[in-house]
């Protein structure tokens, strides 16, 4: 056990018989899945990504073929339509987001690998948001390959729209940059002028010589008023006309005075100038925004590189011709042919075949629902085994999952913004601020009218309240980088401050604490041939099916697959073939020779079991069941040991529920809870003045995620539920949850010291300024230091 | 003495506007997307099997 994986870093296993050969010595590897992926590095000269290497990899998942089948849609022209350029004939491009990316090592190995392929012209992986322009030759390659080629090395690719926001981002960043480097450019230059100006008051200075600055520091300043400061004043302007006040409007007051003053005393040859001010300012804000703004941009990014662009197609039976129609364009009546693997497309009944579907997004249920003629089908479950002809009764906004979604919304607008608060205390304290001006501009007009000017600049410049709206978006943003580094995605900054207040956390069972997919648990050897050969029979029989189960036996088995001839599929009952002479049959009792009297014992609750003949007699029973993640027991420890109360809310059944609570210890269980169940309970333990955090993955679990004070969403889970939440595991671990709670309360702490800290300053520059001892530059420089404070405050969360 | 001030003054707004020019250019190029691809990348060359201590084990391949 003291052996770790050589590819992705986890124990392996007692018994483990996979490794690989890594330049010239023999790795252990805990899985298939690792096996293939450094496999398939090590096959394509690439090992030099091990020394590269500085964060540990997702572990390999097995490559499932229905996955890679999936991939083929994206060759499909009206799908490539929405997200492929052509910039010329025969050459295509896309952008592609790369998922499992977990250092600079891995975007090198996908772009080596990518480039080595035959018809790949070019690829360039963006290291900061994990996005990839792909450009290949049509004639030699198609999309489809080139996402099957990531998949091999473990990582997944699937196209990005890049067209929609990404541009206008780009097109805004470009902007701010072009901002900041005017004002940086002319902030140079007019603070040497000042400096000249500045010692000349004391050193003595030519008359002629001063005006010559003054107007060389006018002609620098100008780019920065009409080009640089712009973004404040229209955002002040907006502010003004909706009647909310923002920070920019002292901020705009401070710029435009100063350099409409300094302009006067220009033309006039007399009294101080302040462009050095201006300019300052200026750099500053844009600055401090810009860094504001990229880190949230960047986890924006990352929230969309979680929304793909699914191939939603279905085929559509007409006359007895098949065609490939978009979903949008089914209509109630038509008549859908579904193949195993595929994504049921719309609401149905079941007109011909036999199958089963997996519902468990919708659901909970773990186990397959089987499906006959007469059966309801809901869009959006996986139909496992036969193919099905389907009969639509509800597409579009009469889904089950559309309702769910409906469900949704209200939920998510019941949400409390404390974010507002923040804002509109803001706009109070630019009230009070400019109230403070205007009385020390007449106040000093009364005693000093030539000091009335600088004093009152001083005071608008020092008070900024800069330091103080950068209290909280600093902070969050540093927590939300911290957090990103460890693969926890924050998707609302304002969740933060809601985590530090959590006291009971609500667990989903399947997906969430479990895999969502079953395991082989145990093998039941029933005659004289042992267990190891059974489940190598098992996995012979299974290689051809699609069936989830069959991957779990596939996965289980580690002895050399034997050759099945004559293989058939009985959909709704299991599979059979001829081994070695002997014919074996694989699946559910109705297939078997068991009676019901033979029972078994120690097989948990909700497991499925499997019984493998040969002509007569049963060999073997195998348990397959959901397994609980090997974390979840530490996560529901660690949220104990916080002094949180855990629950687990299930649509699954009872015992099944209740055999994972018990290997948890929870004693707040929750079993068959519909998605509006869910919301009642959430809602109950809410109105007992608890404040809940929810984790969950399916659809079904979307209305109380975002019923929920904080929601966190499975990265692997469906769109719907990622949507919902304000923070998505992306690697998947549970512990995670005690982290980002952690990290929550600390940036709540680093809040308040930084809200302290901005308050205090003001506090005390604020009549300093007023009675004229602070000129603006200093006023200038201790604003930014103030800021500065906050910001560095910040970064110790990193 | 005001001439010569001139004169740098007047090279100044000259190479600032250059200045300016060049980086307007620079952002227009794509030069500030991506910040850490390019220091990363040039680190992972296709040179490592010519590093002595990370030659390869197993001989020439």
């Amino acid at each position: 056990m003291t052996e770790n994986c050589f590819h992705c870093g986890l124990p392996v296993p007692e018994g483990s018989a996979f490794a690989v050969v890594v330049e010239g010595e023999k790795r252990d590897m805990c899985c298939r899945g690792c096996e293939a992926v450094a496999q398939a590095i090590v096959d394509n000269g690439l090992e030099a990504y091990y020394h590269h290497r500085t964060a540990m990899p997702q572990s390999g998942r097995d490559v499932i073929p229905e996955e890679l089948r999936k991939l083929e849609l994206y060759n499909h022209p009206e799908i490539q339509k929405s997200f492929v350029i052509t910039p010329e004939e025969h050459l295509k491009q896309a952008s592609l987001i790369l998922e499992g990316i977990t250092c600079a090592a891995c975007v090198w190995l996908n772009e080596r690998h990518l480039q080595q392929l035959p018809g790949v012209r070019e690829v360039l992986v963006n290291y900061s948001n994990h996005r990839a322009r792909v450009t290949w030759d049509e004639r030699e390659i198609d999309l489809a390959r080139i996402l099957k080629e990531i998949q091999l090395l473990g990582y997944s690719a699937h196209p990005f729209n890049a067209k929609q926001q990404e541009d206008v981002r780009k097109k805004e960043r470009q902007r701010d940059l072009r901002r900041i480097a005017v004002a940086g450019i002319s902030m140079m230059q007019v603070m040497m002028l000042a400096v000249a100006l500045y010692s000349g008051d004391y050193s003595g200075i030519e008359e002629s010589t001063k005006v010559l600055l003054r107007y060389v520091s006018l002609l620098m300043t100008l780019p920065v008023m009409f080009y640089a400061a712009i973004p404040f004043y229209q955002s002040a302007w907006r502010a003004i006309r909706s009647g909310q006040m923002n920070m920019d409007v002292p901020v705009t007051l401070a710029i435009i005075s100063a350099f409409g003053g300094s302009l006067w005393m220009t033309l006039n040859n007399s009294g101080v100038v302040y462009y050095d001010a201006v300019c300052m300012f200026s750099l500053f804000l844009l600055t401090t925004r810009f860094l504001e703004r990229n880190a949230r941009e960047k986890s924006t990014e990352a929230a969309e590189n979680l929304l793909k662009l699914m191939p939603a197609m279905a085929t559509r039976l007409q006359n007895g011709e098949q065609t490939v129609v978009a979903v949008m364009e089914l209509e109630v009546g038509d008549l859908v042919l579904v193949k195993p693997g595929e994504t049921i497309p719309a609401d149905g009944v079941v007109e011909q075949g036999v199958s089963s579907a997996d519902e468990s997004l919708l659901t909970g249920e773990s186990r397959p629902v089987p499906k006959e003629v007469g059966s309801g089908t809901i869009a959006g479950s996986l139909n496992l085994e036969g193919p099905l002809q389907l009969r639509v009764s509800g597409v579009g906004e009469n889904t089950v999952i559309a309702g769910i979604i409906r469900m949704l919304d209200r939920a998510q607008a019941e949400k409390p913004r404390l974010a507002q608060l923040a804002d509109r205390v803001a706009g109070y304290f630019t009230y009070g601020l400019l109230v403070l001006t205007a009385l020390a501009v007449v106040g000093w007009l009364l005693v000093d009218p030539s000091k009335a000017f600088p004093v009152g600049l001083a005071v608008l410049v020092v008070t900024c309240p800069c330091a103080l709206s950068l209290a909280a978006p600093a902070a969050f943003a540093a927590a939300g980088s911290r957090l990103l580094k460890r693969g926890i995605l924050l998707t609302r900054g304002h969740a933060l401050e809601t985590m530090s207040h959590v006291n009971h956390v609500v667990f989903d069972k399947t997906g969430t604490l479990t895999f969502g997919k079953p395991f082989l648990h145990q093998t039941v050897a029933l005659a004289d041939v042992d267990e190891a050969r059974c489940l190598a029979l098992a996995a012979s029989l299974e290689q051809a099916s699609e069936h989830p189960l069959a991957a779990s036996f596939l996965y289980a088995n580690k002895a050399p697959l034997l050759t099945v001839a004559d293989a058939q599929n009985i959909p709704g009952k299991g599979v059979a073939g001829t081994i070695e002479g002997v014919r074996f049959t694989l699946g559910n009792r109705s297939m078997s020779a068991v009676t019901p009297a033979e029972e078994l014992e120690g097989i948990p609750p909700g497991a499925t079991v499997v019984w493998l003949c040969d002509e007569g007699r049963p060999l073997a029973a195998f348990a397959l069941s959901d397994e609980l993640r090997p974390q979840a027991r530490a996560a529901v420890e660690g949220l104990k040991e916080q002094g949180l109360k855990v629950t687990i809310l299930s649509g699954d059944s009872r015992p099944a529920v209740e055999y994972m609570a018990k290997q948890l210890g929870v004693e707040s269980r929750y079993w068959e809870q519909r998605p509006e169940d869910k919301l009642a309970a959430l809602q109950r333990f809410q109105q007992a003045g608890d404040v809940v955090a929810m984790i969950g993955d399916g659809v079904n679990d979307a209305p109380v995620l975002a019923g929920s004070q904080v929601s966190i969403a499975m990265g692997g889970g469906t769109d719907v539920a990622r949507a919902t939440s304000d923070i998505v595991l992306l690697t998947q671990n549970l512990t995670d949850v005690v982290q980002a709670l952690e990290t929550g309360r600390q940036s709540i702490q680093i809040m308040r010291q930084n809200f302290v800290w901005a308050i205090g300053y003001n506090a005390l520059a604020v009549p300093f300024a007023m009675f004229g001892y602070i000129p603006p530059w200093l006023a200038a420089i201790g604003m930014s230091a103030s800021s500065l404070v906050v910001v560095v405050n910040a970064l110790r969360l990193r | 003495m005001n001439g010569v001030l001139i004169y740098l003054l007047g090279m100044t707004v000259f190479i600032v506007v250059f200045a300016g020019l060049g980086f307007f250019w620079a952002v227009r190029s794509g030069q500030f997307e991506d910040m850490e691809g390019p220091a990363q990348r040039i680190l992972m060359d296709d040179d490592d099997p010519m590093i002595p201590r990370r030659r390869l084990k197993d001989g020439e391949n």
